[in-house]
């Protein structure tokens, strides 16, 4: 396949490799704990096990395992707020099919889709709008979900829902932005992360520039990269030269899709849309300020929550859930008791174990390989 | 044919009810008209079982073997096939996968109130089509309506029984470090030409299942490689739910080769527009074989020599090291465990 294959090269790949290796060897020295590089992304996430890239580099680098998987930092009580909308007899719920399985405090929207709730796969918000258009005597609501990547997507739709007047359609709005997660994510103590994937889908609606204060402010590099395996390692060496030259500074390894000042026409339909909420709260790192958005007063009947009376309440993660941990990269999903234990794929406690993105699933599904020498804390 | 049934097809409604599930005049017109009429020639009076000679039956091995396999596939018709191709070859392939001979099928039919009879009769035609090509007949069945709702719009099962061929001695828990891992064609074709004719996906493509009985293949495998230790149908859950089964119970470790697996070029495309992963792509017309190292040469060209085998290729080998795991080489140089599937294969949202 053309512009995909040429990324999947092993033998440019050994090249780069060896670059890595050379410039590791150097930084090596005097070096107590690994390099840390956090890829923010859970598609980078995925991708890093797929390859297994791991494996390929040299044991003083090691991945840190971002919050840039929507799915896994749903709280759990917005899950329970979306079952009980998902449950009401007039509703057809549409939902991408990673959230169908995330565990709320009672049951997930596949328990409830069993119990009768009409709960439908989409693959695209259009696709809900179209249910809605098909079932004018039912209310549908989507289940807006995702950063700043699928944003502009369930903007487009509801304003072709307002201008086509389709008054069943709302969205249960979970939509979330990376710059304010990144900002509370640096300003955790301890943080022991050297630098900085960026995340690719996110960057080529938001651009480069929004990072700046990541170096600026915090001295960390970030690379943003694209999601192929000699994206990731490219980026990966871009970094460590950073690092190496000590100085820090945000580079876009992704040119070919993300422009620096990204995607005007989806940001500004982004911005009629959503505003900020004061406060969203995310599974394992807690409430972040102006992380989450809603809609706008302009296009209120397509909120679910002003449309329904959802019972909002806030639900913590259970006690011996160590999440939060593992999304700030401070344990690894081994350090945590409950990882492959009470907390597998087919029962998971935590968010992280459910989609194919969070990290724990990710290494329960792929990650034995290496075993190992991931246990104990990062 | 017989003229008695000709004369009942042309009587028959447009539509099943549930008055042809009432063990009446309808239901037998439904039966004799739709499904006699389809898979067999012969007009003798209808018996509710078929017999069997055993004399004729232990000629051809030593041992029976029986299995049963239910279809609810969604849409009933795709390209490559349908319900009723896919109901035929996948309990052929099963009664083939412990290497005995097909010899007869059953087929048990739920019909939801208001199908189509039109729909009812492609179905067994192409049934009998299949089961004739495949030189196994249907020999017995059964008919049941139930009310709008109780099922989606037809559900199938099908036995089969068997002889197993004498020596032939199959199982999953029979592979041992050193043998290697074959299979007999490209793989995921069927699990993406159903995904793809759902049409929710939006998504055009021209890949067809790959449903076919595999009893003549397995035929000229057990021949060239008399000491085959395991054979199993990728269906649900692909190649890589045989192998994990395969290596929980010989208790082996599983070594892939990412670059050794075939797939065409369209799956490959269309996994990596939906982040799906051939490996666990259903498969209706693939085999996973593990034969012992110094039979895989003979094995691997007696596969190739066979029309549904032209592809054939060795993708692993069976090693003593992670017993119950797995591992893949990638394509990148790396390595990663190959893991079942807790549910379906749901596509990434970003």
């Amino acid at each position: 396949m053309r512009f995909v294959d040429e990324f999947r090269d092993p033998a440019l790949a050994r090249v780069v490799i060896r670059e890595i290796e050379t410039i590791a060897a150097r930084m090596e020295r005097g070096r107590e704990r690994p390099f840390a590089v956090m890829e923010v992304c859970g598609g980078h996430t995925h991708a890093i096990f797929r390859y297994g890239l791991e494996g390929l580099l040299p044991d003083i680098i090691e991945f840190v395992h971002g919050p840039g998987c929507p799915v896994c930092v749903l709280p759990m009580g917005r899950v329970d707020d979306c079952v009980s909308i998902a449950e009401r007899p007039e509703v057809i719920f549409a939902t991408f099919g990673d959230a169908i399985r995330v565990p709320g405090s009672r049951k997930s929207l596949l328990t409830a889709k069993a119990e009768g709730a009409d709960i439908r796969t989409v693959y695209s918000p259009l696709d809900a709008l179209a249910l809605a258009c098909r079932n004018p005597d039912r209310e549908v609501v989507f289940f807006g979900l995702g950063f700043e990547t699928t944003m502009p997507s369930t903007a487009l739709t509801i304003r072709r829902a307002a201008r086509e007047g389709v008054g069943n359609f709302s969205i249960f709005c979970n939509h979330i932005t990376i710059i304010p997660t990144l900002r509370a994510l640096l300003e955790t103590q301890d943080l022991g992360i050297d630098g900085f994937i960026g995340p690719g889908h996110v960057s080529m609606v938001i651009g480069t520039e929004p990072y700046r204060f990541i170096a600026e402010e915090f001295g960390k590099p970030m690379v943003v990269s694209g999601f192929e395996p000699l994206d990731l390692l490219q980026s990966l060496l871009m970094v460590l030269r950073q690092l190496e030259s000590g100085v820090a500074k945000i580079e876009n390894q992704y040119a070919r899709v993300v422009p620096d000042t990204g995607n005007r026409a989806a940001m500004e339909a982004v911005a009629e849309v959503y505003e900020p909420r004061e406060t969203f709260e995310w599974r394992g790192l807690g409430s972040i300020a102006h992380s989450g958005v809603r809609l706008r007063e302009r296009y209120a009947r397509f909120d679910a929550e002003r449309r329904f009376a959802v019972p909002e309440i806030s639900v913590g993660d259970p006690a011996s859930c160590r999440c939060g941990e593992v999304l700030t990269g401070k344990l690894k999903p081994w350090g945590c008791p409950m990882f492959g234990t009470a907390c597998t794929p087919e029962t998971p406690l935590g968010a992280l174990m459910v989609s194919s993105e969070g990290s724990c699933a990710a290494y329960y599904q792929y990650g034995g390989v290496r075993q190992p020498q991931f246990e104990g804390a990062a | 044919m017989n003229p008695h049934v000709r004369h009942l097809r042309r009587t028959l409604p447009a539509t099943v009810t549930l008055a042809h599930g009432g063990g009446g005049s309808a239901m037998r017109d439904l039966i004799e008209g739709v499904f006699i009429a389809a898979f067999t020639d012969s007009d003798a009076p209808l018996e509710d079982q078929a017999c069997f000679d055993l004399a004729a039956l232990a000629a051809v091995g030593d041992r029976l073997a029986f299995t049963t396999d239910s279809f609810v596939v969604d849409p009933l018709f795709f390209p490559g096939g349908d319900i009723g191709t896919l109901a035929v070859c996948g309990t052929i392939n099963d009664i083939a996968m412990g290497g005995a001979h097909p010899v007869a099928l059953s087929c048990a039919m739920i019909v939801e109130e208001g199908l189509p009879v039109e729909i009812l009769r492609r179905v067994a035609a192409s049934m009998a089509e299949t089961a004739r090509a495949a030189g196994v007949p249907i020999v017995t069945g059964d008919t049941k309506v139930v009310a709008r709702g109780a099922c989606d719009k037809l559900f199938v099962t099908t036995t089969g029984i068997g002889v197993v061929r004498a020596g032939a001695h199959i199982g999953i828990g029979r592979a041992r470090p050193g043998d290697i891992v074959l299979v007999n064609g490209l793989l995921g074709d069927h699990g993406a030409a159903i995904l793809s004719a759902r049409g929710d996906l939006a998504l055009d493509s021209a890949i067809e299942s790959d449903c076919a009985p595999l009893h003549g293949l397995v035929g000229v495998l057990l021949d060239a490689a008399p000491g085959t230790r395991s054979l199993r149908d990728a269906t649900r859950g692909g190649v890589a739910a045989v192998l994990n089964e395969l290596a929980e119970a010989s208790g082996v470790g599983v070594r892939l080769r990412e670059l050794d697996l075939p797939v065409r070029p369209e799956v490959v495309g269309f996994c990596e527009i939906l982040g799906l992963d051939p490996l666990y792509l259903a498969n209706e017309g693939k085999l996973v074989a593990v034969v012992p190292p110094e039979e895989a040469e003979a094995a691997l060209a007696a596969l190739r020599a066979h029309p549904l085998g032209r592809e054939a290729r060795a993708i692993g080998r069976i090693v003593e090291t992670r017993p119950g795991r797995v591992v893949m080489e990638t394509r990148f140089g790396g390595e990663r465990i190959v893991d079942m599937l807790v549910g379906d294969q749901l596509p990434r949202i970003c």
